[in-house]
């Protein structure tokens, strides 16, 4: 909270984003900021729209209205050269880790490298080894993605999305499908590497426990709108009714018009023309 | 929009023509961007700073070409013979079996090389390139080159289409080659013509347009396994099943636009 008030620049801002996905809309209006440093993370169920708002912030996809600007840039209007430059400051860590299968460990780290500098061989390879240290890699350099675990392909990742030194990082389920002592310490390293490199986290989960131990702020999305966004200490003192039921793991009932369940029932249009 | 339930069974047949036009347009459409895109990246991509890696080109060379040099011999040799096998056999009705050699020679060239070198392509590198872009993308790999900002096209695609433009003509020159071996072995055997009088023959009769004819038509073959191989694996929605559709499609599509447009190029330049 204290260090809220002097307002540190803004790193990612997003302003009343609607996307589709087709015809369906995924985001409906969603506003959101996040300050240099800190560590966002969205939650939210299945079908909340984060992943779709990661894509968006990632600059993977432009919405249908609203703005997105990351580092002060609007990413759909920068041409080639500009776009590639702002790439260079965000790293990504995929929820499957996304390491290329034909490459090993080191390599895929090193392919940002590679592809954006001109050092040579032994320094990408020192660069690439000092990151593996950081995520607890080291040594595994020379191994195929397909012979590393679940954690350890999701610590690869992490150490390709930093290779870079991105001012942003962004996590996608970071601790999913992980025991929870593996996830942990993933939790930790991501505090870590925040407080080592002094770069701002976002990251998408939906694993609550994980959510409030390395966040700054919260924001929680709900069918594409944004219920809240807060620090911890705000999200389990909120009053909306929606969060505590998520927070409390209550599962909500669902109100519904008789006439409508019984159409959904027999396949009836309506849902037809939903889709539609 | 009416509601759906009136329509009858003409207007739903329409409309499903037209989805269906509109999304062959819409992917022919995608190709030509494709092509667009690798020659953009091929020509600006050093001045970027961003090259074609050659290295990788290499990598797919070796598989799309080399790997295929065994199965494409065996292909050709067999073409060669059965060519021969069937000449001989329907020149014998007119008892001249010797003419057989002209119809090897420029069937094989003209025809059959580019045809079964650009199917075995297809079926071999079409279908891996299909498969592999659509496990990159469903992996989310296609969105982690671009976040990092090296662009799908230029390090997935270009690669795999300059190795195909090169190969491709390479291997229907090399079955060619065999195909008119093999024949030869036959017809030797079978007429009693000896090779170098086989040899001799087969060179006067083909001319620099039949070779042409033939390379010519192997370098549209596969920028059209490329192209199609790269839109359907992109495409992949839908997990493990949704690749293996992309890749059936791939070499259906493949092996379709092959044949069609050896049919037209045939037309336009012999006639």
């Amino acid at each position: 909270m204290d260090g809220r008030e002097q307002k540190p620049e803004k790193v990612i801002e997003v302003r009343d984003l609607v996307a589709h996905y087709g015809e369906r809309k995924i985001l409906n209006g969603v506003s959101m900021d996040v300050y240099a440093g800190e560590i966002m993370v969205i939650i939210g169920g299945s079908g909340s729209g984060k992943s779709t708002l990661l894509r968006h912030v990632m600059a993977l996809e432009h919405g249908t209205s609203g703005t997105v600007k990351i580092l002060g840039r609007d990413p759909a209007a920068l041409d080639a050269k500009e776009a590639l430059d702002l790439r260079k400051k965000i790293g990504v860590a995929f929820q499957g880790g996304a390491l290329f299968s034909s490459m090993t460990v080191g390599e895929n780290i090193m392919l940002p490298l590679y592809e954006h500098t001109v050092l040579d061989r032994t320094t990408m390879e020192i660069m690439a080894r000092l990151k593996l240290e950081v995520v607890g890699l080291a040594g595994f350099e020379d191994l195929m993605p397909a012979e590393l675990s679940g954690g350890m392909v999701k610590r690869a990742a992490f150490a390709r999305a930093i290779i870079m030194d991105p001012k942003i990082l962004f996590c996608d389920e970071p601790s999913a499908g992980l025991d929870p002592v593996i996830a942990a310490a993933l939790d930790d390293l991501l505090l870590r590497m925040r407080e080592a490199m002094g770069m701002t986290i976002v990251v998408v989960t939906h694993e609550l426990e994980s959510a409030f131990s390395i966040a700054d702020r919260i924001t929680v999305l709900d069918q594409g709108r944004i219920l809240l966004t807060g620090t911890t200490e705000e999200l389990r003192e909120t009053k909306i009714e929606r969060i505590q039921n998520l927070l409390q793991r209550r599962t909500e009932e669902e109100i519904v018009d008789p006439e409508e369940y019984l159409e959904r029932l027999m396949g009836e249009r309506s849902g037809e023309r939903a889709r539609l | 929009m009416p509601s759906s339930d009136t329509r009858n069974p003409l207007t739903r047949f329409t409309e499903r023509m037209g989805r269906t036009v509109v999304a062959g347009v819409e992917e022919v459409g995608y190709c030509g961007v494709l092509v667009a895109q690798s020659l953009f990246w091929l020509v600006a991509g050093p001045r970027l700073k961003q090259p074609v890696r050659v290295d990788s080109v290499f990598v797919q060379m070796m598989e799309v070409g080399v790997r295929a040099v065994p199965i494409i011999a065996l292909l050709g040799g067999a073409i060669g013979v059965m060519l021969a096998i069937q000449g001989v056999h329907t020149l014998r009705i007119f008892g001249a079996e010797s003419r057989v050699v002209i119809g090897i020679a420029l069937s094989v060239t003209r025809e059959f090389a580019p045809l079964i070198t650009g199917i075995l392509v297809a079926g071999r590198s079409g279908s891996a390139l299909a498969a592999r872009l659509g496990i990159m993308t469903i992996n989310q790999e296609v969105d982690a080159l671009t976040v990092m900002g090296i662009n799908p096209v230029r390090f997935l695609v270009v690669p795999a289409l300059i190795a195909l433009m090169v190969m491709v003509p390479a291997l229907t020159f090399f079955s060619g080659l065999v195909g008119l071996f093999a024949a030869g072995l036959y017809v030797g055997a079978d007429l009693g013509i000896s090779m170098a009088a086989y040899v001799d023959q087969t060179i006067e009769i083909l001319s620099t347009d039949d070779v042409m004819h033939g390379m010519g038509k192997s370098l549209i073959f596969a920028a059209l396994i490329a192209v199609i191989g790269v839109a359907n694996g992109a495409s992949v929605t839908g997990g493990a099943e949704g690749v293996g559709r992309a890749t059936t499609r791939a070499v259906v599509q493949a092996i379709t636009a092959i044949v069609l447009t050896d049919m037209i190029f045939a037309f336009v330049v012999t006639r």
